[in-house]
């Protein structure tokens, strides 16, 4: 009968070789480094990644440099090459798609949260998640047979006649361009805006209603100046989250926007995005330097939604701590 | 009814010159140690939950750990099949051994198939009533009849006649008491030598209690049973050793129907007459 | 009552309604998105469409049969990669993760699920398409399996934490060591909850365009094995909606109802089985 105590570490083992070996042959170590192998293999593809897009825009990076973001040539035959008319592009659209999705979004969010009974609440939502989960390429289709022929038909008139003092919409109407995509990408972020920001509601905690309920305000009111600005940097990071998914579509703004590298005042003209570039001129690239040129695109790209969609987690997680804090 | 075992002889010398070291058990005749603790102390993170407990477990004997909530002795318990190694910044000093063996130089596997443990809560694996039994003895390589063991461990846990026929059922459909007896099932089908229970009938109706407390009194004989509970009736029905802790310590140990009725310790009477805890 | 209680109740009432105008627009285009397909698409759908190969450009007729195909086993391979990755890493994060590394690969996979799909299939194209010098199913599966990891991880990791603590030390007291436990109860415990979310993963993927336009191209014949481009009914969709022919117009549709049916249809079915789970979670 051993009377000396023995020291044992946090797990219990005991020091020694002995008890080293007996732990491996049960398994758990190997069990830990292979799921960490695995999980490693996640942080290895997403470096790669950033290697790749950074290693593969050489060319241009040197050639150009910082111009690249601010030059609107693109002339792939006397390499040539500016970004500026797809960044326009892109963020054109994106802001046209938040200017129509973000109040239908945020109305409908609210609705949801706030003013409808909890089972068709909840009912209504899955149909909008199932809004999100179609492809974009089916998007793209009807935006080509739908949204295009009424935006050159009616639309596309009807702004012109009543708005067409503004540079906005002035210039040839022919259906295709940054208004189209614009809605279709609209279309396209409503659910996640209105996911995202429902959530954010339902989490303000209740007593901030129920005080303002209680002061004899209406079921709007609460909401609107209660609840919703207690939510106010949720709903923030939600229109982020939607922004970033809008710069990053691909297939719907491909086939709407009329591919034309143009910088144009008017919404009604064609133009061109960094994802529908990419996607349209990558095959045909010819020569290191056009293709290097798309590459850098990319490499645009992914920081841009880099910095937003880290900007928009770091607001939604504001709100909800806020929301246990004062709980 | 108590025990009809002889109840060992305690002497109250301490071993170590701190009065609050506890007092000691002494076997006398046939009767084993089961466990033998010595200068346990428990922490978690910088907190020190056990202090110094010294304390001999007799074998095929029931002991019944009592004490106020918050006193240590889950604590304790749990140290015994070393299931403090699941919990992160836990540090455990001191000496535990099972027949002679130091528990902590054991491969813990081996020792918790030696000493099982049933759980305050029942905490049936969702899967069938069969399978639950047998998943002990499948994981340790068991080569024989496994039925015929699943059957026999469900008879020792007096549940065998409410599920002969939904044995292929979810653990699930049967009640608190039922679940609770299942787990002892699937405790003793690995034939432990030891069972521990923690607080074992607190989640449980009257009814489940009483059937559960007859069936440790006939475990008994094939194995050791160390059970924490905060009821102190319970523990006078049962048990043949008590030992009485407070705040991480051990205050005294001895056969318990002299613990119930002639405390030596004046806070043991404190806690038994109902003045705390 | 006075005036501007009044007011106040008629901004009530006329808020609800406009609130709930901007669900119907929400709604209604879900609805109107299906009407389209439905009415175009069905008429559309024959037999050929599901055994034909495509007919030379120009002529009328023929089918998708190759880019149903080809949809097939780019997801296969997308989930040869995307599941055994995001399952066992998710696994890593709920059940062995160390704070520092745990912090660093939920963060990456964040990072990852934010990622424009066509800059995916940019990387898929550098790593992939270049060393072998030509488009392939490879490089679309591998696209597309990237994109099916970070979604795996985190429905992973989800339905591990969601099983009790309680579990876990019942197969442990009886003497499994971890790595049994985690296999033979907790993994077993959870696996309602992860094959629906590898569900939805799977129908996101399935419609994804960008990532295959220049990975594993398109195809208008069979393509056996791994290594030539592949036809897809995404990309069929998107070059046949392009193109100036009526007949091609005809088959998008008939393709994007085929496409959509089987995407909603998963959705449907694994979000149910989600959400009544989410009744019946805690044991």
């Amino acid at each position: 009968m051993a009377s000396h105590p023995q020291i044992v570490d946090g797990r219990g083992r005991l020091r020694s070789p002995a008890a080293f070996l007996r732990r491996l042959s049960n398994g758990d170590a190997i069990a830990h480094f292979i799921t960490l192998t695995f999980a490693a293999t996640i942080l290895l593809i997403t470096s790669l990644l950033v290697y790749e897009l950074w290693i593969n825009s050489r060319l241009p990076r040197h050639a150009f440099g910082w111009r690249f973001l601010f030059t609107s040539v693109w002339d792939p035959v006397f390499g040539h090459f500016g970004a500026l008319p797809f960044v326009y592009g892109t963020l054109v659209t994106s802001a046209v798609a938040l200017i129509i999705a973000v109040p239908l979004g945020l109305g409908a969010a609210i609705f949801l949260a706030e003013m409808a009974p909890r089972g068709l609440s909840d009912i209504l939502a899955f149909l909008i998640e199932l809004l999100a989960a179609v492809p974009s390429v089916i998007y793209g289709l009807l935006g080509i047979f739908i949204v295009v022929p009424l935006v050159r038909d009616y639309v596309g008139p009807f702004l012109k006649s009543t708005l067409g003092f503004l540079p906005l919409f002035r210039g040839p109407c022919y259906g295709v361009g940054f208004l189209t995509a614009g809605i279709i990408l609209a279309v396209m972020i409503i659910p996640f805006i209105i996911s995202v920001s429902r959530e954010v509601l339902l989490s303000v905690p209740p007593d901030q209603r129920e005080a303002s309920l209680s002061l004899g305000a209406t079921r709007w009111e609460a909401t609107w100046k209660a609840v919703v600005p207690f939510a106010r940097t949720g709903i923030l990071g939600s229109i982020f989250l939607a922004l970033a998914r809008a710069l990053g579509e691909t297939m719907a703004v491909t086939m709407v926007i009329g591919n034309d590298p143009k910088i144009s005042a008017s919404l009604l003209a064609p133009g061109y995005s960094i994802a529908a570039v990419i996607a349209n001129e990558f095959t045909e690239a010819s020569g290191d330097l056009y293709l290097q040129s798309l590459i850098e695109l990319g490499l645009v790209l992914f920081l841009l939604t880099f910095i937003l969609n880290g900007l928009a987690r770091i607001l939604i997680a504001a709100t909800e701590t806020k929301g246990m804090a004062s709980e | 009814m108590t025990s009809h075992v002889n109840p060992p002889v305690i002497t109250t010398a301490a071993r170590t010159n701190d009065p609050f070291a506890g007092a000691v058990l002494k076997d006398i005749a046939n009767e084993q140690l089961r466990f033998h603790v010595a200068g346990l102390n428990f922490f978690y993170g910088a907190k020190q939950s056990l202090f110094d407990v010294n304390l001999e477990i007799p074998a095929n004997c029931i002991t019944a750990l009592i004490g106020p909530s918050g006193c240590g002795k889950s604590t304790f318990l749990r140290t015994l099949n070393r299931m403090q190694e699941t919990v992160r910044h836990t540090r455990v000093e001191g000496t535990v051994l099972l027949d002679g063996q130091d528990i902590f130089d054991m491969d813990v596997v081996r020792l918790r198939r030696r000493v099982g443990m049933v759980f305050q809560r029942p905490n049936p694996f969702p899967k069938s009533i069969f399978e639950n039994v047998a998943y002990g003895l499948r994981i340790n390589g068991f080569r024989g009849k496994l039925a015929d063991r699943v059957e026999h461990s469900l008879h020792r846990a007096a549940l065998w006649d409410e599920v002969k026929d939904v044995l292929h059922k979810s653990a699930y459909a049967l009640s608190g008491g039922q679940q609770q007896r299942l787990c002892i099932a699937r405790a003793l089908a690995v034939d432990p030598e030891v069972l521990l229970l923690d607080e074992p009938c607190s989640a449980l109706d009257p009814i489940s209690t009483a059937k559960i407390e007859e069936l440790m009194l006939q475990l008994r004989s094939a194995c050791t049973v160390v059970i924490v509970t905060h009821n102190m009736q319970q523990a006078a029905r049962v048990s043949d050793v008590a030992a009485f802790l407070l705040e991480g310590r051990v205050v005294e140990c001895r056969p318990t129907a002299q613990l119930f009725t002639t405390p030596s310790d004046p806070r043991t009477e404190a806690y038994i007459t109902g003045r705390f805890g | 009552m006075t005036l501007h209680l009044r007011w106040r109740k008629f901004v009530n009432l006329l808020m609800l309604g406009l609130t709930g105008v901007c669900v119907t627009v929400a709604v209604s285009a879900l609805l109107i998105i299906l009407g389209y397909l439905v009415i175009h698409g069905a008429r559309s759908l024959n037999w050929n469409f599901f055994t034909k190969l495509p007919k030379p450009v120009g002529e009328t007729g023929g089918g998708m049969a190759n880019a149903i195909i080809g949809s097939a086993k780019l997801i296969l391979l997308a989930s040869c990669i995307g599941i055994p990755i995001g399952c066992i890493g998710g696994i890593y994060l709920a059940e062995f993760g160390g704070k520092t590394f745990s912090f660093l690969v939920r963060y990456t996979t964040d990072l990852l699920n934010g990622v424009p799909s066509i800059v995916i299939g940019i990387f898929a194209y550098t790593v992939v398409v270049l060393p072998m010098q030509h488009f392939s199913a490879l490089a679309g599966g591998f696209a597309l399996g990237i994109m099916m990891i970070p979604i795996a991880v985190r429905s992973t990791e989800e339905f591990l934490r969601a099983i009790p603590r309680s579990l876990r030390e019942g197969s442990v007291a009886l003497g499994a060591s971890k790595w049994k436990t985690i296999v033979r109860v907790v993994v077993p415990a959870a696996i309602g909850g992860i094959t629906t979310g590898i569900m939805l993963d799977i129908a996101r993927v399935a419609g994804e365009t960008a990532p295959l336009l220049f990975t594993a191209f398109s195809n208008r014949y069979w393509s056996p094995g791994w290594n030539q481009p592949t036809a897809s009914l995404p990309v069929m969709i998107y070059t046949y909606a392009i193109a100036p022919y009526e007949d091609w117009h005809r088959q998008a549709w008939a393709a994007a109802l085929v496409l959509l049916a089987l995407v909603l249809l998963t959705n449907i079915v694994a979000r149910l089985v989600l959400y009544s789970r989410r009744g019946s979670v805690s044991r």
